[in-house]
């Protein structure tokens, strides 16, 4: 699962749908995996404005990666003058389209629910006590 | 000796009643579905690279699709509540995410998430209450408020699905229309076996196709 779903993602219980606890989830015992894909330099730039990058710093702390800036970068750092992908684009990139979860949990900071992740897809079945 | 079918025998030896049923039926719905995303794209009208959730993604078939669009490549999160079909995805070597859930418990993701939503020959199975405790109305108001809730103002989502009947019908599109959806149902192909239903669907008002009746 990539990090940039990971900024999306809830708990699927109706009882934490309004609370602010239950996002983002917290990874525990994750395996990371990097897997390499095509950038797509318009949907990374479509996508900024979206991410809640303070979800994001949590996320990337939690996991051990390195640090991120306080403030998401600017639309305008992600292009040069001649329009071609900045580093700073290029590291977005990485970071939410390459750096996926491969096994481990997510946990939901109000009701501890653990998702389980195994070979990247997170199981979100709830028993129906908990729905 | 070479593993090509052409090759061992002639197609009417090797064709016989158990390899074509496997042949035709597997090809023969890899087409429809490929057709129908085709559709369902055709209608988003998306005009540049989006993020879109794939509600029932299977076996990601049109994941691919997704992922190879001219005007995308687009970047997809499937839910699919079937964990053999998720694990021909991975097979498969998808791009896209996967979620092993169940619509119609809520759609897991916070506001405004999505520029849009595909569903392919899926919502049809919210109207399977398995149990006493959960009913149809109950499960469609869940996933239909909580695909509300997903997509961006804007945004849209198209579901192909096979109604049941026209009651079916009815149900389904008025638990959308519930959520808050601006909604329109498009037939191909109308009154005959081929007939594809189409529910469109648009958050913040904006044009949908036909009205639904
Ligand atoms: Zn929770």
């Amino acid at each position: 699962m990539k990090l940039l779903t990971l900024n999306f993602l809830t708990c699927a219980r109706k009882t934490c749908k309004s609370t602010a606890a239950a996002f983002p989830l917290h990874p525990k015992e994750a395996e990371l995996e990097q897997v390499e894909m095509d950038m797509n330099p318009l949907f990374i730039t479509n996508m900024l404005p979206r991410l809640e990058w303070e979800a994001m710093k949590t996320l990337t702390t939690e996991l051990g990666l390195p640090n991120l800036p306080a403030e998401p970068p600017s639309a305008e750092e992600l292009a040069d003058e001649s329009g071609e992908p900045t580093q700073t684009l290029k590291d977005l990139h990485t970071l939410l389209m390459e750096t996926s979860i491969a096994s481990g949990k997510l946990v939901c900071g109000n009701c501890e629910h653990e998702y389980a992740v195994k070979e990247g897809i997170a199981n979100f079945l709830l028993p129906s006590h908990m729905v | 000796m070479s593993g090509r079918p052409e090759d061992t025998l002639p197609p009417d030896l090797y064709y016989d009643d158990n390899e074509s049923r496997k042949y035709t039926t597997s090809s023969r719905i890899r087409n429809i579905q490929a057709d129908m995303t085709n559709r369902a794209l055709e209608l988003l009208d998306l005009q540049q690279p989006s993020f879109i959730l794939d509600v029932g993604c299977g076996s990601g078939l049109s994941g691919e699709i997704l992922s190879n669009d001219q005007d995308g490549p687009h970047t997809w999160v499937g839910m699919d509540i079937s964990s053999s079909m998720l694990a021909q995805a991975l097979e498969r070597d998808v791009e896209g995410d996967m979620l092993l859930a169940d619509i119609g418990q809520g759609v897991p993701f916070r506001a405004g998430s999505f520029d849009a939503a595909i569903s392919i020959s899926a919502i049809q199975w919210l109207c399977n209450a398995e149990t006493s405790d959960v009913s149809p109305e109950g499960r469609l108001k869940r996933f239909f408020d909580g695909l509300y809730a997903s997509l961006r103002r804007g945004g849209k989502a198209v579901c192909q699905f096979y109604p049941k009947n026209s009651q079916q019908r009815s149900l389904i599109s008025n638990a959308a229309i519930k959520a808050g959806f601006g909604a329109g149902i498009l037939e191909d192909d109308p009154e005959t076996k081929n007939v594809k239903v189409y529910l469109v669907l648009s958050v913040g008002g904006g044009d949908v196709t036909g009205a639904v009746s």
